[in-house]
């Protein structure tokens, strides 16, 4: 282990030469299983997978090697699949491309490796090959690379994630990770550095768009005795899942980044910011770390270059505002998690009141890799004004999801039809949600909207961080609409009034809105029109009044949805109907003559006594009085109660 | 109890306002959650009124102020599994408990807590039963559950 | 350096680096704000100052924006009225409807900027939740149903006063105001000092009333109802009514407080001559034996209350004697009632204050004597004014008429002690009159007249050096302490929790000005210097209570009442 530390050290990071010495390749080879003497199974060790059943599995294939195939060596890998294909297992046979197989829970290990080991591939669950260069093909076989969720994606950020073992260090440098850093410390300045990430035109990839090389040039041109670097790994947006997902598959390349982004804006302290209720993420962060600092990446006078750096993270204690910059700062400082105003911005004065640059994990995943290939590369894949690509966290209806990555001018349309192939069950698509609670709704008919920061901001999209939810045909916007405000009023900090009110007041507008309260007389429904026309103005004084960004943006779902889907919104309002049939408080219920047997079960159970009849003859549902609780058709053993 | 309060604080240096969340973290990690004499004493060593620290900790999720229950289910709540009819599974939870979210009962061995995205957005919706994983949850599993949980502490 | 800017259309001068909002007030320009309190970094948190700035998609508040060069601004485009409306109608669709009840009705923030904003229909609705009331405090009344979160008394009782008893709990909807753990008042670590009170814009923190308690006493006839007033009140109570206050006033404002119904009327000021006669008296002694721990002035009592809280090894050095009020109510319920023959319970003795920690002190453990206490009712200056309204006094028809006997008068350095420094001052001098027989020098007491938080002054009598220091407001302990560390020493320390003395108590009226404020001090200054009777030992009144009056009653003569004690506190600090 020392040798190969060693070695890997003195040979590939310290080395100054763009290409290696051939013997060097030769170990690195080695280290990256391209030269295999024995097989290799590969599997998938994310949250999603472990959800999925993905540790029986491992046991499983485990015991099978100990007794059937010793040599074999299993190897966890992090996610890079879509998550209908986990539990997602790789196995590579000695000179031969790797195979691909989806749903691989634990009683499927058996048959499908008795299969692979005496050469009858099990076809069922077989995703693909994957073809690298001096490996044979298997014949007949597809590739994965061409399954449409691959083949419109590019994977750059992502490129390592599923490939390597992501507790190991040694891996990493083997395939070319930390060089340029220990390049960037040695042999450029500060200002270089800026300057190279400035001329890649990268954009913070957190929602925001600003260009990154110029934010750190803030920080770095104001003079200070420290500064800091912090990595916003919060992502506590419902739905989204792409910061753990990288953390847990290429934490390195992560740490890589906020190495490069410290010493470009001259901070000896970086800080991760970690969400909670990832403890295996987490876990994965910190061994790169402790990793890091072994290896001498980070530590004092790192490659006897005299930068000094060094790492910590941070769990946030709970709470959806602290993404927001200056709250971030005040929860590190100790204090509760309230906004502040700008003026100062934190890159003149943010944690203790030093130079601070706060960027987001995506944005410094790229940061390695324009280091590596040049400012020119990265400006070649994208748009003019948003080069580069974006990582995009695709759940909801879709066929398909899961963590992918397009190159920027991709169109929504590409996503949703080729990667996501359309939506399950045949249902149709209503829209697609980009953005989580801040976000905004996109109709069928514009998905022709390419990733591009001005292009979407012209139709007032903001990109948002990633989240991207597919909604289908059964989905009732008002009720999600309800259940992003509720979100929100849930974590407001409760500073500014125009927040902290207004989302309370807009929730409990949208409640009876969705809700049909008992008995329901003209003063209600006044109070309900009368509610509803404040909701516009109010949203629009939240979006033009609130402290930060969180209120600000509060009132992007509601609306984006009012604009795109008004008639939705009025049949709630005015006809009392949900044409997805999901808001219960509008449902109606009638019994079905035929079948009921006038058991009187409802009829008791109604909490409003809207039902009427005699015993053993047909009942009746009173509909003035029913307020679509649904108690009724849960409890009928006949089936007689149907739903409008 | 408060030697390990004690035990936990000796690792921190006084008067550093920025590792107080950290040392609260700790101690709610440590013991489930924070008591007022837990309060009292990180207010002294800091050297912050017991207010500030009460008003910090009140402010976050993390924190709890009394212990929860001996079976702690966490039910995700998450945009996708929301999509997938999470929000039925939690009123059925809050109906069958009479207990809101946070809260523990009286009798000590029921509590839930609501999040978001646990990380199953496939199988959803998600739930964990003091750390196990249970996926494609529906409403009308949750009565046996919460029977068979309530009868595994019983016996236990 | 000035430039110009354009605000409605028009063209303004700006200074650089001052913020919008002082750039307009300085052209006549007035914004509505909420939660700005003026010397305090602005937080932003109400939103309600926000002007429309061209070439920002958002509304900017004024309060916290820096001005810039070429700068458009609107102050009353309809997108601004609007905003600023909405904001205030959402507070108040969670704010209680009961104006006409709430303590602060005419006189609150909410009502001033809803009635500006023309707000004439409830728009939007919700559900008002009503949470508790905590009355715990015999000084300040909790109505969380009235806060508006603006955080003013957060940083007050943080910043000003350091005891931080209050902060938020909680978050969004959730987030309300209150004590450590959320319990109430007299669990926490709150001095009563009321400074709170001052600046809240509503009615969510208030003082408790007496003064329904006063009422019905002053209907009992079997009763012998008493009330003493602090020199300060009077000129509080001018202010308060709008009038000039002169020298007159005090006079009148005996015979208003006779004709609502009180039979017995004291200065204050008779008790604070005494209290400081046995301050000097305490210091002569100490200085004497060559005792080298200061003596600390414990008229102040939420900074009694704060040493027996968060100072517990400084509490044998403060000085024992009772506070103005508490001596004057000892008196009172002693030499008055046994001169008109009436038996000590059959008393009810009122005092009127500029302060509300007072309440308090009344309440204290060492402030009784045999189960009667001292002082039975605590008025503030505001809850008197709303007495003499109640009782439809017409001030500016009364004859003016004198105190009655036995203490029937004060000196100037009674009036003088409720200013900051002033309390040091009028020992050091009576001191000094003691040893030379000749007045000491106004002049030499001006290091302890204003100077910032922490004033220091050296005086030298004979060969025996006495160094005072004074305190003025609790942020001055800081510097007190590092004094102390660095090794100075002291003989005689005076610490007043309100900045600037009593002058500023809780208790004076709401509106006054800046002027109104500086100008209280002036006057008790100016009173000083044209008063002959300017020190204790020269008052006659005074002379006669020690020499005979005090002597003679068996009761008292050990002069034991004028005396207390302190102890440590349990509180949640």
């Amino acid at each position: 282990m020392d040798d190969l530390r060693k070695f890997l050290i003195d040979k590939v990071l310290l080395s100054d030469s763009d290409t290696l010495a051939p013997e060097t390749e030769k170990v690195l080879r080695r280290v990256r299983r391209e030269k295999l003497e024995h097989a290799v199974i590969f599997i998938s060790s994310g949250t999603h997978s472990i959800i999925a059943g993905s540790e029986k599995t491992r046991a499983a294939i485990q015991s099978y090697i100990d007794e059937n195939e010793q040599g074999t060596e299993i190897v966890n890998v992090g996610c890079n699949g879509p998550l209908s294909f986990e539990p997602f297992v790789c196995i590579q046979l000695p000179g031969k491309n790797r195979l691909y197989f989806r749903n691989i829970t634990e009683e499927k290990v058996e048959p499908l490796l008795n299969g692979i080991f005496h050469n009858d591939i099990n076809k069922d669950d077989l995703a693909g090959q994957h073809g690298t260069k001096g490996f044979e093909l298997w014949p007949g076989i597809p590739f994965i690379d061409e399954l449409p969720f691959f083949a419109n994606q590019k994977r750059v950020v992502l490129g390592n994630c599923g490939c390597y073992d992501p507790e190991s260090i040694d891996e990493y440098i083997a395939r070319g990770g930390y060089r340029a850093y220990a390049k960037a410390i040695r042999h450029y300045t500060y200002e270089e550095v800026c300057d190279i990430v400035e001329r890649s035109g990268l954009r913070g990839r957190s929602g925001g768009g600003y260009l990154t090389g110029l934010k750190w040039k803030q920080a770095l041109n104001t003079p200070a005795s420290s500064r800091y670097l912090i990595c916003n790994a919060k992502e506590s947006d419902p739905g989204a899942f792409t910061d753990r997902t990288i953390l847990e598959s290429d934490p390195h390349r992560l740490v890589e980044g906020i190495a490069i982004a410290s010493y470009a804006i001259g901070a000896s302290s970086a800080v991760v910011f970690f969400r909670k209720n990832s403890e295996h993420a987490q876990q994965r962060l910190q061994k790169a770390i402790d990793n890091a600092r072994e290896y001498g990446i980070l530590g004092h006078n790192i490659f006897s270059s005299g930068y000094n750096l060094d790492i910590i993270i941070r769990k946030e204690p709970g709470a959806f505002v602290c993404g927001e910059e200056t709250a971030l700062l005040s929860t590190l400082e100790g204090k509760r998690g309230m906004p502040q105003l700008k003026p100062p911005y934190p890159t003149t004065s943010g944690l203790f009141s030093k130079p601070t640059v706060i960027n987001n994990v995506e944005t410094l995943m790229n940061v390695p890799l324009i280091m590596e290939n040049g400012p020119e590369w990265f400006r070649a894949m994208g748009t003019q004004k948003s080069p580069g690509t974006k990582v995009f966290a695709i759940a909801g209806k879709g066929r398909m999801s899961g963590v992918i990555e397009v190159e920027m001018g991709t169109t929504l349309k590409t996503i949703v039809e080729d990667i996501a192939d359309g939506i399950r069950e045949g249902k149709d698509l209503k829209a697609v949600q980009l953005g989580g609670a801040s976000g905004t709704f996109i109709k069928k008919e514009n998905l022709e909207l390419p990733v591009d920061f001005d292009q979407m901001a012209e139709k007032h999209i903001p990109m948002g961080a990633g989240g991207f939810i597919i909604i289908d045909e059964n989905t009732c916007i008002v009720d999600l609409v309800r259940y992003f405000m509720e979100f929100i009023r849930n974590e407001s900090c409760g500073k500014c009034i125009p927040c902290r009110e207004g989302t309370g007041r807009m929730l409990e507008i949208l409640d009876s809105v969705i809700k049909k309260p008992v008995n329901e007389d003209s003063g209600t429904t006044l109070e309900r029109f009368k509610g509803v026309m404040q909701l516009e103005t109010i949203a629009s004084v939240m979006k033009d009044t609130s402290l930060c960004g969180l209120g600000q943006t509060a009132p992007n779902p509601f609306m984006s949805a009012l604009e795109n889907f008004r008639e939705e919104f009025e049949e709630h309002i005015f006809d009392r109907k949900c044409r997805a049939n999901i808001c219960r408080g509008l449902r109606t219920f009638s019994i079905d003559v035929d079948k009921c047997t006038g058991c009187t079960a409802c009829a008791s159970k109604c909490p409003v006594n809207a039902i009427y009849g005699t015993r053993l003859q047909p009942f009746f549902i009173v509909e003035e009085k029913c307020t679509g609780c649904g108690i009724c058709y849960d409890i009928c053993k006949f089936s007689a109660i149907k739903v409008k | 109890m408060s030697k390990d309060i004690e035990q936990i604080i000796k690792k921190y240096k006084p008067g550093r306002r920025e590792e107080l969340i950290p040392l609260l973290q700790e101690i709610q990690d440590e013991h489930g959650h924070l008591s007022e004499q837990a309060i009292v004493r990180v207010g002294n060593f800091m050297g912050l009124s017991t207010t500030k620290i009460f008003g910090l900790a009140t402010f976050y999720d993390q924190f709890r102020f009394f212990p929860s229950g001996k079976v702690n289910v966490r039910i995700c709540n998450g945009t996708t599994c929301f999509l997938n009819g999470s929000q039925a599974v939690v009123n059925k939870l809050k109906e069958e408990t009479g207990l809101a979210p946070g809260q523990t009962g009286r009798d000590g061995i029921f509590s839930y807590e609501v999040v978001t995205c646990m990380g199953g957005c496939n199988n959803g919706p998600v739930l964990t039963v003091n750390g196990e994983y249970y996926t494609s949850v529906k409403p009308e599993q949750i009565p046996e559950l919460i029977k068979k949980l309530k009868f595994i502490i019983e016996n236990d | 350096m000035l430039f110009t800017i354009t605000v409605n259309n028009k063209k303004i001068k700006a200074e650089k680096g001052e913020t919008i909002l002082s750039a307009l007030n300085r052209n006549g320009i007035i914004i509505p704000t909420l939660c700005r309190m003026k010397d305090f970094t602005p937080t932003g948190a109400c939103r309600m100052c926000v002007v429309e700035v061209e070439g920002r998609d958002r509304l900017v508040t004024a309060c916290s924006q820096p001005v810039e060069e070429w700068m458009k601004i609107k102050t009353h485009s309809p997108r601004v009225i609007t905003a600023r409306k909405t904001i205030v109608e959402l507070l108040l669709s969670n704010h209680p409807d009961d104006c006409l009840y709430c303590d602060k009705n005419l006189n609150c923030e909410l009502q001033r900027l809803s009635e500006e904003l023309n707000i004439r229909e409830r728009r939007i609705r919700a559900r008002k939740i009503r949470p508790r009331l905590d009355q715990s405090s015999p000084a300040i009344v909790r109505e969380l149903s009235k806060c508006i979160l603006c955080g003013r008394c957060v940083r007050v009782c943080e910043e000003v006063i350091t005891s931080t008893s209050l902060d938020f709990i909680n978050r969004g909807s959730q987030i309300h105001v209150g004590p450590a753990m959320d319990r109430d008042f007299n669990f926490s670590s709150c001095i009563h000092c009321g400074q709170c009170v001052m600046v809240c814009p509503t009615g969510a923190l208030h003082e408790k009333h007496n003064i329904t308690e006063v009422q019905e006493y002053l209907n009992n006839p079997e009763i012998l109802k008493v009330v003493q007033y602090t020199p300060l009140v009077a000129s509080g109570i001018a202010e308060e009514m709008g009038i000039r206050y002169n020298k007159e006033f005090d006079r009148i404002l005996n015979s208003i407080l006779r004709k609502i119904g009180f039979e017995k009327v004291f200065t204050t000021g008779t008790g604070t001559d005494i209290c400081i006669t046995e301050i000097a008296d305490q210091l002569k002694e100490k200085l004497a034996s060559g005792n080298d721990t200061p003596l600390y002035i414990s008229a102040c009592p939420a900074w009694v209350k704060y040493a027996e809280q968060f100072k517990p090894d400084l509490l044998t050095s403060l000085s024992t004697v009772k506070s103005p009020q508490q001596t004057t109510g000892v008196l009172i319920k002693t030499l008055v009632a046994g001169q008109a023959g009436i038996k000590p319970e059959k008393v009810f003795s009122v005092s009127v204050t500029p302060c509300m920690a007072m309440k308090f002190e009344a309440r204290r453990d060492g402030m009784m004597r045999k189960g009667i206490s001292d002082v039975d009712s605590v008025m503030t200056v505001r809850e008197l004014a709303r007495l003499i309204r109640l009782y439809g006094i017409d001030i500016t028809n009364i004859e003016p008429e004198p105190v009655d006997e036995p203490m029937s008068g004060r000196t100037s350095s009674a009036a003088l002690t409720e200013v900051s420094g002033g309390y040091a001052e009028t020992v050091v001098r009576l001191l000094w009159y003691d040893h030379y027989k000749k007045e000491a020098d106004k002049q030499a007491f001006k290091k302890l007249r204003s100077g910032g938080a922490f004033r220091e002054a050296s005086f030298k009598i004979d060969n025996t050096d006495l160094n005072v220091a004074v305190v003025d407001g609790l942020t001055g302990l800081d510097k007190l302490e590092s004094a102390l560390s660095s090794g100075r020493k002291y003989d005689l320390i005076e610490v007043m929790t309100c900045q600037g003395g009593c002058v500023n108590g809780a208790g004076m009226p709401f509106s006054a000005s800046k002027e109104d404020k500086k100008g209280r001090a002036k006057m008790i200054y100016q009173a000083d210097d044209s008063e002959a009777l300017n020190l204790p030992c020269k008052s006659p009144v005074l002379m006669n209570l020690y020499e005979k009056l005090i002597k003679e009653n068996n009761d008292i003569s050990d002069k034991k009442i004028f005396y207390t004690h302190f102890e440590k506190r349990n509180v949640l600090l």
